[in-house]
This record gives structure tokens, C-alpha cells and sequence, in this order.
């Protein structure tokens, strides 16, 4: 039996049995999503044959080309098979952010003041990150 | 138990091939007039290439297990260097192929309370902020510039990985205050020493400051920094080598979100490179560690810093338009 001083913490032990569940419902998600595409199924945003024309350029060049979405603009494609992939990695890059709401509660319980702060700021930090709002300069 | 594994992969080797030679007969597309106006296609179908990428991260997730490297600081310069894909692309593929791994090996290091959640939160939200700053600016750069920075950066990488030393059990002396604020400290099991083993940090905020250049390199170059994390967390702050192992580990997972958040809203990510890429390092991770037990580690770790001053090499020459 594991001594109970080398066990981890409460939030600990939340924090990673929301990412195994994540983590793998996302990944499978991707795989899926990702055998959808190839088999043709669904229409594609960019036709599978003609992606060597396009992945090699900048990715500024590529969206203006083809017209392709930035921010979550891809969500309203999810139909085509090439951005039904999206859900899948949007699933895997979200995960870290849902891991720390869950622990949140948990820290403002124990009262552990630093933590909490440092607990919301980081959510602050993905969100703004995934929010789209931040903008790079084209090329 | 490894020739189960490769059955799988050759399996998965057919079901692919399979399912792109049907593709071009059934899928039905919507071509743009703009797309006349681009680039040829070259001779070489396009499944060639995630087909090649699969088989090659395979082989690079076999490789990072027995090298100790994460899949990353492999995939960026060696895709980027070999591949026909634009650096934008290969980038935003490289956070997420690291960010997987790391989001997979997070939940059992978590438990085994190998990682430490009191370590990594505060170091997170430095390196995650610096990896958006990070992104940014390598998303904005040219891509001479970008390849000629990750060359001297991974070159840079083999010469840590030549000459650091690592300590199992660092001496903390005196743990300073904003770690002993800040509740930094720990215990866990060491199962090759039979005892459990306290631990204490010090040397906090020049490790803090030190992990704002690391996050920022994470989100220009789409590495995942584990190579930098391990130095800084041992060496310098002196948690023990497998907390600071782990540690980084899960710590990857945090700071690589921040940064493919900014590549995936940029549209930086196409997942016809990343999950062949993806699926192709998990894979061969874990078989890299089915062999691992009989593999002779110093033999690897020379092959992968070899490996890697090839890629850098390529990388640096590349930017600098020397071998195009």
C-alpha cells in the first residue's frame, strides 16, 4: 500500500483523470475523423489531389489563395471532411484548459490562494490563446 | 510482444494505402478558380507524402523514447528539412505531435505523482504566455530566417545534449522563499532505491526567468522543449531527475497548448500533416519502449545527436540558402 505522504494530491489526481478521458476521446476523435477524410465521404474544403499545390506555401499565402478560414471559421466547415478533423485537435489543444477549471473548485476549497490565482490567470492565458482575438501580421 | 506491434503498423500501413487509392476514384471536391493558378503538382501522388511521414515519425517516436528526447525538437527539423511542406505548416504539426504525446504520458505521471502539479503550475504560466508570444513572432517571420534560427537552435540543443551533465538527487541546501511560499516541495517512491524520497526546489526565479526564452523558442519553432526543461529543472532549480523528467513532460502539455492555439487559429495546421505525424510517433513510442529495456542507451543517444546535428545542419544551410 502506498504511503500516504508519496500519494498525490487531490487536484492532482483530478487534474489527470480528466486528461486520460480527454486525452483519449480526443485522439480517437482524430483518427476517425481523419479515415472520414480519406475515404471521401464528405466533401473537402481543398481537394485531397491538389494539396501538394498548396502546402508548400506560407501559411498567410495558403489562406489567401483558397480563401480558408482563421480563428474558429473553421468551425462552420465541420462538413467538409478536411476541417471535420478539427474537432479532434480542437478537443486535444482545449483539454488543458478544462483540467484546470475542474482543479479550480478544488483549490478555492483547500483555500490555497497562490495556486487559485495562478490557476485563473492560466485560463485566462488558453482562453485568449484559443479565443482568435490575437492576430499575426501577414507576410 | 514488438512483433505484435508491427503487425499493427503494417496493418494500418494497408488500411491507408488502401483508402488513398479510393479516395481519388470517390471524393467529391470543390475546386476554386484560384487554383488554376498556382503551382504545378509534381509527378509524385500526394499520398506518397503522409505515407512517408507516417513511416518516418514512426521511426522518430522509436527513436525519441530510446534517445530521451521528446518527438518535437526531431519532427520540426527533419520534416521541415526533407519534406516539401512549408516550415508554417511543419510548426504548427510539431506542437501537436508534442502536445499529444505530452497530453498521453500527463494522466500516469500525474498519478504515480512522478510529476508534480505544485512545480509545473506556476512554471506553466510563464512558458505558456512566453509560447504565444513565441508563435507569434515565428509566424511572422520569413521562413529563411525561421529555418536559419531552428538550425542554430537545434544545433545549439546537440551541444547540451553532448555536455550537460545530469544529477539523479540534486543537493538543495536551502530551498528559497518563493518555493517554500509557493508549497514546491514534494515526496515520491524510489522504486530503484527502496525509500521515498523528499524533495525542495531552489534558485525559483531564475528558473522562472529562464522558462520565459524557453516558452518563447517552444511557440517560434513548434519544438516542444523538453530538451530545455529537464536542464533548468534539475540542474538549476534541483528537483530530482525523474521529478523533472515527468515534470517537463506534463509541463509540455500546458505550454504547447497556448502556442498550437495560436498556429490552429492562424490556419497553420493541415491534418493531412499532422495526424499521419501524430499517429506515426505514438506508434513508434511505443514500441520505442518495448525495446527500450534492451537497447544500449549511450549508442542511441549519440545516434540521436547525430540525427539531429544532420537536421540542424540542414536547417541552418537551408535558411541561409546554401543547400535549397
Amino acid at each position: 500500500m502506498a504511503d500516504v505522504k508519496t500519494k498525490a494530491s487531490e487536484e492532482q489526481m483530478a487534474y489527470a483523470s480528466v486528461l486520460n478521458v480527454g486525452m483519449w476521446f480526443g485522439l480517437f476523435l482524430l483518427i476517425v475523423t481523419f479515415l472520414v477524410y480519406l475515404s471521401g465521404v464528405l466533401p473537402t474544403f481543398v481537394p485531397i489531389d491538389d494539396l501538394p499545390r498548396y502546402w508548400g506555401m506560407r501559411v498567410h499565402e495558403f489562406n489567401v489563395q483558397l480563401h480558408a478560414p482563421t480563428g474558429w471559421g473553421w468551425a462552420a466547415l465541420v462538413g467538409k471532411g478536411d476541417y471535420l478533423n478539427f474537432i479532434g485537435i480542437a478537443i486535444l489543444s482545449g483539454l488543458t484548459i478544462l483540467c484546470y477549471m475542474v482543479i479550480l473548485p478544488i483549490l478555492i476549497r483547500k483555500k490555497d490562494k497562490a495556486y487559485i490565482v495562478i490557476a485563473i490567470v492560466e485560463i485566462l492565458v488558453l482562453s485568449l490563446a484559443a479565443s482568435g482575438l490575437l492576430k499575426v501580421g501577414g507576410h | 510482444m514488438v512483433q505484435r506491434y508491427w503487425k499493427i503498423i503494417i496493418l494500418l500501413l494497408i488500411v491507408v494505402t488502401v483508402l488513398a487509392m479510393t479516395n481519388s476514384a470517390i471524393a467529391s471536391h470543390e475546386a476554386t478558380p484560384e487554383m488554376a493558378a498556382v503551382a504545378p503538382v509534381s509527378a509524385t501522388p500526394w499520398w506518397v507524402w503522409p505515407l512517408a511521414l507516417f513511416i518516418v515519425t514512426f521511426i522518430l517516436g522509436i527513436l525519441a523514447v530510446l534517445g530521451g528526447v521528446g518527438g518535437g525538437v526531431l519532427f520540426v527539423p527533419i520534416v521541415g528539412g526533407f519534406f516539401p511542406f512549408n516550415i508554417d505548416f511543419v510548426r504548427g504539426a510539431g506542437l501537436l505531435v508534442a502536445l499529444a504525446g505530452a497530453l498521453a504520458a500527463g494522466p500516469g505521471l500525474l498519478k504515480r505523482n512522478l510529476a508534480s502539479i505544485r512545480l509545473a503550475l506556476p512554471v506553466a504560466l510563464i512558458a505558456s504566455s512566453a509560447a504565444i508570444v513565441g508563435a507569434m513572432i515565428g509566424l511572422a517571420l520569413k521562413p529563411d530566417v525561421v529555418n536559419t534560427l531552428l538550425g542554430a537552435t537545434i544545433l545549439f540543443i546537440v551541444a547540451i545534449m553532448a555536455v550537460a551533465k545530469k544529477s539523479d538527487f540534486p543537493v538543495v541546501s536551502k530551498p528559497d522563499s518563493l518555493s517554500q511560499s509557493l508549497g514546491i516541495m514534494g515526496i515520491y517512491r524510489e522504486e530503484s532505491l527502496g525509500k521515498d524520497v523528499e524533495w525542495n526546489v531552489h534558485k525559483t526565479p531564475q528558473g522562472l526567468a529562464l522558462f520565459i526564452v524557453i516558452g518563447v523558442m517552444a511557440g517560434m519553432f513548434g519544438l516542444g522543449a523538453g530538451w530545455a526543461n529537464v536542464p533548468v529543472l534539475n540542474l538549476l532549480m534541483g528537483a530530482p531527475l525523474k521529478i523533472s523528467v515527468a515534470t517537463s513532460k506534463f509541463l509540455l502539455s500546458i505550454t504547447d497548448t497556448s502556442a498550437a492555439w495560436v498556429y490552429l487559429n492562424q490556419g497553420a495546421v493541415l491534418p493531412m500533416i499532422v495526424v499521419p505525424s501524430l499517429v506515426g510517433i505514438m506508434l513508434g513510442s511505443i514500441v520505442g519502449v518495448k525495446i527500450l529495456a534492451r537497447a544500449k542507451p549511450k549508442a542511441i543517444k549519440w545516434m540521436v545527436i547525430g540525427l539531429l546535428l544532420f537536421a540542424g545542419s540542414r536547417s541552418l544551410l537551408k535558411g541561409l540558402g546554401i543547400w535549397k
